[in-house]
């Protein structure tokens, strides 16, 4: 049977446009209002990444940052976010759901009771940052066989070698990470370079789902059509900040935003 | 879980960069994958390249000094009335500390590698300071991320780093202390490890930092060793050799030509901080039983809650003041090697008080946790006993913190 992240996909691709991927931190900015916002964006997003916390973070920028501190101000814990999923999975329109975040969270809960309460809330997919191939090949086997899609990552420093290696032990996706830099910088490579570099991930494997994430905003996201999918993380992150700044409702700012990536690659 | 004799401990790790099977490792994302490769294809070349080690020989001698005094404390011994009390006074070394050792092999890698300049971690500013200092020599530019916390309360030590051209930036996330420097020191490193040369201030992070760490503290115990055999004519045997842990490379370039030794013969014991007396929070993982985590890309004991994220930590000293520690001193403290203890803030500024009260040294609240065990366990014991204490920085640098603490402060 297809996994739903293909069957995504599939569909994207049927419509000749990328998937459209969203990140935002489950409890962001109370746990209620992170419901809300997935509900909402699911209008027009393909696949959901959840952001569950962790107060050390070594790969966020400032934006994620904020939004994971907001959080975890407001007592979002490990249950809460399976909670949150498995509400949002019952919703009419739910969407793929990917988790996402460290290691140290897995570890402290116990890999197998992580994974499996991840399969009896609904999460589809896992993108676990610090824990790269090859260190990552039992836990990845691991959600192999819970119908969980172990995401692996490959970056602008990811040799060929190594990149043959990771595709040829990945799930149903990888994540292309478009420059050296945290989440959220600016993107200080050209579009061009980028597609370049994702171009030798497609002709390892033509038939993988590769998305590209970071500094991927509403200026940027057109530049990239070509791509399986484009994750937006950050920027939606720095819109719940800002309309927590001015009083506004962050799902109907959220919802307005992705609407409108989404129209810039369709 | 055994130690191997005769192998430098830094390096009895399995394939992925575990001690004991189960701390450290390399918990990084994609993205540093390639750059710490690089590092540690350098290192393990460097290390084994003559030149190199004749050219760190000459930095410690003629830049650090060496060898930094190993100096009978007579009026304590005296005073304490059991083992004679000694300190090695590892802040003799240049910049004041033992983070010199680990700066100086950072910037000779930097320099192999080609890369311009050094970005740091800090909280006491003694690392920061020591990264200042060598960036200076050896024409590197040098940015130390440092906790608004930490600039606050350690003063001289920041205006040290300004003053050698350094630039700190300040990190105002989470507990503003040394977690969250590392944490951005990091982050930094992530999007800027094409250009920039990152060391991590102590035995912690990533296996390759550990190894580059110990590598270089542990010129202090081949120092001890030496001067060990000359005050006794042989190393004596009822030897205890008193440090504190941070991170934990003083300790563990204090005590590394020794773990082959058998414990009765000479004991090792880690000092960690163990907060206000009457504060729940401390920085003391291995003494107070903490579990494991993952924190700055190695497994090791951490203070952290049930959901697994990292606790606030409080320390009068900076250089403690962190949640997590070695994966090398969590790996002697389960095979036993080690013993851990903490001592609180009131018995480090105790023991601050009666060691400069009594001696001409001054050691900073670091060590003072140190000598706060010396103190305790001395009178126990008869003075065939020699108790070693690590003195491995100056009070120069807390000289605020002692001042409105105990009233006044004098060199
Ligand atoms: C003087 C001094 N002692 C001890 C430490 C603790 O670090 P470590 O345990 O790595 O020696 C520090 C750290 O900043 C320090 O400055």
């Amino acid at each position: 049977m297809k996994s739903e992240i293909n069957l995504a996909f599939e569909k994207c691709k049927k419509e000749n446009r990328p998937a459209l991927l969203t990140y935002t931190v489950a409890g962001d900015n109370t746990k209620k209002k992170s419901l809300e916002i997935l509900k909402s964006i699911s209008e027009y997003a393909d696949i959901l990444e959840l952001g569950f916390a962790h107060n050390a973070p070594t790969a966020d920028g400032p934006q994620i940052q904020n939004s994971s501190y907001r959080a975890l101000k407001n007592g979002i814990k490990l249950k809460d976010v399976f909670q949150i999923v498995k509400n949002y999975k019952k919703s009419k329109n739910a969407k793929p759901c990917i988790l996402m975040g460290y290691y140290q969270m897995v570890y402290r809960y116990g890999e197998k009771k992580f994974v499996k309460k991840c399969k009896q809330s609904g999460v589809n997919g896992l993108i676990i940052v610090d824990l790269p191939f090859p260190d990552n090949k039992e836990f990845s086997k691991l959600c192999k066989k819970n119908s969980i899609t172990f995401v692996q990552l490959l970056s602008p420093t990811t040799s060929k070698e190594r990149m043959r290696k990771i595709i040829a032990s990945s799930h149903d996706m990888v994540y292309y990470i478009s420059m050296l830099s945290i989440t959220g910088g600016k993107l200080k490579v050209s579009p061009k370079k980028i597609l370049e570099n994702y171009s030798k991930i497609k002709r390892i494997s033509k038939s993988k789902n590769a998305v590209i994430g970071f500094g991927i905003t509403n200026k940027t996201i057109a530049a990239f059509k070509k791509a399986d999918g484009l994750v937006v993380g950050s920027a939606l992150c720095k819109g719940i900040s800002d309309s927590i700044k001015k009083r506004q409702n962050p799902v109907i700012k959220l919802n307005r935003m992705v609407k409108e990536l989404k129209s810039k690659i369709i | 879980m055994k130690i191997k004799k005769g192998i430098p401990l830094i390096d009895q790790h399995d394939k992925n960069g575990f001690y004991g099977g189960k701390f450290g490792g390399n918990y990084i994302a994609e993205t540093l994958k390639k750059p710490i490769d690089d590092l540690t294809k350098l290192f393990e070349k460097c290390r084994k390249d003559k030149n190199f080690i004749k050219e760190r020989d000459n930095l410690y001698e003629n830049y650090v000094g060496k060898p930094t005094r190993l100096i009978k404390l007579q009026n304590l011994t005296d005073h304490l009335g059991g083992a004679q009390i000694y300190a090695k006074m590892v802040s003799d070394a240049n910049g004041g500390a033992h983070k010199i050792y680990n700066a100086i092999t950072h910037a000779m890698l930097c320099k192999k590698a080609k890369k311009k300049y050094m970005c740091t971690d800090t909280g006491a500013g003694y690392n920061g300071k020591m990264f200042s200092m060598v960036a200076k020599k050896f024409g590197l530019g040098c940015k130390v991320f440092m906790g608004t916390r930490d600039i606050e309360r350690q003063k001289p030590n920041c205006d040290a780093i300004r003053k050698n051209g350094a630039e700190i930036i300040p990190v105002t996330s989470g507990s503003k202390t040394l977690v969250d420097a590392v944490s951005e020191c990091i982050r930094y490193w992530v999007s800027n490890c094409d250009k920039a040369h990152m060391g991590i201030g102590s035995l912690v992070g990533p296996n390759i930092f550990v190894k580059i760490c110990g590598f270089s503290t542990a010129q202090i115990s081949r120092e001890l060793k030496i001067q060990l055999e000359e005050e006794f004519g042989e190393i004596p045997n009822k030897l205890k050799l008193i440090n504190c842990v941070g991170g934990g490379s003083s300790a563990y370039g204090f005590w590394s030509e020794f773990f082959d030794y058998d414990k009765k013969h000479i004991e090792l014991i880690g000092v960690e901080a163990g907060g206000p007396k009457n504060s729940k929070l401390h920085a003391a993982p291995l003494s107070k039983n903490s579990k494991i985590a993952i924190l700055h890309g190695a497994a090791a004991y951490c203070v952290q809650d049930s959901d697994g994220q990292i606790n606030e930590t409080e320390s009068c000293s900076s250089g403690l003041d962190y949640p997590s520690c070695s994966p090398i001193h969590c790996f002697l403290k389960d095979v036993g090697r080690a013993r851990y203890t903490f001592a609180t803030d009131e018995e480090a500024f105790a023991a601050y008080k009666l060691v400069t009260e009594l001696e001409e040294i001054s050691p900073s609240l670091e060590p003072a946790h140190a000598f706060a065990e010396a103190i305790k366990i001395a009178p126990k014991l008869d003075e065939s006993n020699i108790v070693v204490v690590d003195s491995c920085g100056d009070s120069i640098k807390d000289m605020d913190i002692i001042k409105k603490r105990l009233g006044s402060y004098s060199r």
